[in-house]
C-alpha cells in the first residue's frame, strides 16, 4: 500500500523526516503532516543554544525550506488532532473535521513537564519547549536582569549558558545532589558545576523549589527552608512527559511512550510512532528506553516510513546526543545506564577537554566526550561494531 | 542556475540548484539527497554530513577547517579533500561542484 493517504501528526523532527522518507521509500499517495504550532518543523536543540543567545531566528532553525514540502507534494496543515478513531480510519480534528488516513503516524513528542508548585502560572514564570516559549524568554531577558532556573539537566545548563552570554546573572536550582544527576557520571557532573560557577552562574544542588512568589508577577523563588531568591524571570527545565494521549485513548499499547517495535510498528498495524513520544526495546541495551534526541528521531521515523511503505528497515543506529555549553561541545554516544565502571581520558576536576568511558563488565556502553570529536567519533565506531575495549587504550587521547 | 552533483558510493549522480550563502548540507537535505543525513542540524556535532570534494575543486572550495578536521580525523573513510558538508558555505560561482559520499555515514 502506497497509494493512499498517509497521515502523519506532529510536525516537528520525527514527522519531518518520516514524510521526506516516505518520498524516499516510494509512497505515491498523500501524504499530509499535522502540526499544532505556528512554523515550519524546525531544529529544536538550538532553542536553548543559538537560538535563545540571539544568534539565530527562526527561520534558520527550518529543518526544511517551506519549497522542499512543495515539490514533495507534503501537505503541512495546521491542527491539532483530538482523537484517533481505529475503527473508522480516521483523526478527528480540534474543529471537528475528520480526516481519513491508510497509514498513520504518530509523531506527537512530548511537552515540558509541568512543576506542580504555586506560583508557578505567574507571568514571568516559563517552560522551554518550543519556538514560540524562547521568544517570550527573550521578551523577558529584555528588562528582566536575573534569571532562575529550575532544573539541572541538559536543557537548563544550556539556557544557563546562553543568557549568561546575553549578560544575564544567572541561578541553577537542582534539587538533586548534582547537577546531571540521572544522565552522568558524578565526574561529568562536578566538572560542569565548575564550568558555570567560572562562568559566573549560581549553581545550587539539593535545592527544592517550593513556590514561586511575586505581586502578579514572578519576583522571587521560594526554597524548602524558607529561603527567598530575587528572580525577573524564573525558567522551568525538570524534563518531559511524552504526548501519549492520543495514543492511549486510541487503545494502543503505552508505557511511558507509545510501545514501538523495531520497524516503528505500534500494537495496530496502521499505525507507526516515532520520536520523542515512542518506547522501544533496545537489544543492545535490553531494555525498553524512550529516548529524547534528534538523531534517534530521524532512525526511528526512516524506519517507520519504510513499515507504511511495506518495507522492512529495522530501527538500528546507535543513539547519540549533544550539548552545546560555552565553548564546551559535549558529544554522547550510547546508554550509559547500567554501567559499572567508568574509565577517564583527562581530568575533568581540571581540563576543559576529557572523556569519560562506561563500561559494564568490561564492555563499552557509552562514552561523554567533551571537546574530543575524535574520542567521540573513535567510540561510535566501537560501539557501533561492538568492539572490544582496552582500558589503558582509553585513557589516551583517540589520534589518527 | 547553478548546480551541484552528489555522486553516491555506488556511483549514482544527483544534481541540486546551488543557493548562494545556504550549507551544502542544507542543499543536500532539501534535494533528498540519499546519505546525508545531517542529523545535528549542522553543528558539527555528528559528522553525518561527510562528503569528499573533487580535487580539482578542492582550491576552490577550501579544505577543512579545524573543527571538521577534528571530526574527520577518526573516520575510515576519511581523504585529503573531505569536508563537512554543514561547514560548507555555498557559493554560486561554484557551478558545476561535484562531491563524492562515503560508503557509510558514521
Ligand atoms: C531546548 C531543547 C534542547 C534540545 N537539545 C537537544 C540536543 O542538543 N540534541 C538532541 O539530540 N536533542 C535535543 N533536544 C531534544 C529534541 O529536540 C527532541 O528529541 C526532538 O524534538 C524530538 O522530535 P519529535 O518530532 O519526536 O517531537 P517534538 O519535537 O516534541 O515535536 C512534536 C510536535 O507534535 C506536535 N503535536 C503533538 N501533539 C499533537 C496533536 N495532537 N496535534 C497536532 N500536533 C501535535 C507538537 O506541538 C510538536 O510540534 C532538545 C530539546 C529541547 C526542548
Ligand atoms: S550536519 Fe552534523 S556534522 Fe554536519
Amino acid at each position: 500500500m502506497t497509494s493512499g493517504r498517509a497521515l502523519i501528526v506532529g510536525a516537528s523532527h520525527a514527522g519531518a523526516q518520516l514524510a521526506a522518507s516516505l518520498r524516499q521509500e516510494g509512497w505515491a499517495g498523500e501524504v499530509v503532516v499535522i502540526g499544532d504550532e505556528a512554523a515550519l518543523p524546525y531544529q529544536r536543540p538550538p532553542l536553548s543554544k543559538a537560538y535563545l543567545a540571539g544568534k539565530s531566528s527562526l527561520e534558520e532553525l527550518a529543518i526544511r525550506k517551506a519549497e522542499f514540502y512543495d515539490k514533495q507534494k507534503i501537505r503541512l496543515l495546521r491542527a491539532t488532532v483530538t482523537e484517533i478513531d481505529r475503527a473508522a480510519g480516521e483523526v478527528v480534528l480540534s474543529d471537528g473535521e475528520t480526516l481519513a488516513y491508510d497509514g498513520l503516524a504518530l509523531c506527537t513528542g512530548g511537552r515540558a513537564r509541568p512543576l506542580a508548585i504555586p506560583g508557578i502560572d505567574l507571568p514571568g514564570v516559563f517552560y522551554l519547549r518550543t519556538f514560540a516559549d524562547v521568544e517570550a524568554i527573550r521578551e523577558a531577558t529584555a528588562s528582566g536582569r536575573r534569571a532562575v532556573i529550575v532544573g539541572g539537566g541538559y536543557i537548563g545548563l544550556e539556557t544557563a549558558a546562553s543568557l549568561r552570554a546575553l549578560g544575564l546573572e544567572v541561578t541553577v536550582l537542582e534539587a538533586a545532589e548534582r547537577v546531571l544527576e540521572r544522565v552522568t557520571a558524578a565526574e561529568v557532573s562536578m566538572f560542569y558545576e565548575r564550568i558555570h560557577r567560572d562562568a559566573g552562574v549560581v549553581v545550587r544542588t539539593g535545592a527544592l523549589v517550593e513556590a514561586v512568589a511575586g505581586d502578579g508577577r514572578a519576583g522571587e523563588v521560594v526554597l524548602a527552608g524558607g529561603e527567598r531568591i530575587p528572580a525577573d524571570l524564573v525558567i522551568v527545565g525538570v524534563g518531559l512527559l511524552p504526548n501519549t494521549e492520543l495514543a492511549s485513548e486510541a487503545g494502543l499499547q503505552v508505557e511511558d511512550g507509545v510501545v514501538i517495535d523495531d520497524f516503528a510498528s505500534t500494537s495496530d498495524p496502521k499505525i507507526v510512532a516515532a520520536g520523542d513520544c515512542a518506547i522501544h526495546y533496545i537489544s543492545r541495551y535490553g531494555r525498553r528506553v524512550r529516548l529524547e534526541a534528534v538523531p534517534s528521531a530521524g532512525e526511528q521515523a526512516k524506519a517507520a516510513a519504510a513499515t507504511l511503505c511495506g518495507k522492512e528497515r529495522p530501527i538500528s543506529a546507535l543513539p547519540w546526543f549533544w550539548s552545546d555549553q560555552y565553548d564546551l561541545k559535549l558529544q554522547i554516544a550510547g546508554l550509559n545506564t547500567g554501567y559499572d565502571e567508568i574509565v577517564l581520558s583527562g581530568d575533568p576536576a581540571r581540563d576543559r577537554d576529557f572523556t569519560c568511558y562506561y563500561l559494564q563488565r568490561g564492555r563499552l556502553l557509552a562514552a561523554d566526550c567533551v571537546n574530543r570529536p575524535r574520542d567521540f567519533m573513535k567510540a561510535k565506531r566501537t560501539l557501533g561494531q561492538g568492539l572490544d575495549v582496552d582500558r589503558a587504550e582509553l585513557q589516551r587521547p583517540a589520534a589518527s | 542556475m547553478s548546480v551541484v552533483t552528489f555522486i553516491s558510493h555506488d556511483g549514482e549522480k544527483r544534481e541540486a540548484p546551488l543557493e548562494e550563502g545556504a550549507s551544502l548540507m542544507q542543499i543536500a537535505v532539501d534535494n533528498m539527497v540519499p546519505g546525508i543525513d545531517g542529523d545535528c542540524g549542522g553543528e558539527a556535532a555528528c559528522g553525518t554530513c561527510h562528503v569528499i570534494v573533487e580535487d580539482q575543486w578542492i582550491a576552490e572550495v577550501g579544505r577543512s577547517g579545524p573543527v571538521e578536521e577534528e571530526m574527520l580525523a577518526m573516520n575510515p573513510e576519511r581523504e585529503p579533500t573531505s569536508r563537512l558538508s554543514c561547514q560548507m558555505r555555498v557559493s554560486e560561482s561554484w557551478d558545476g561542484l561535484v562531491v563524492r559520499l562515503p560508503e557509510f555515514q558514521m
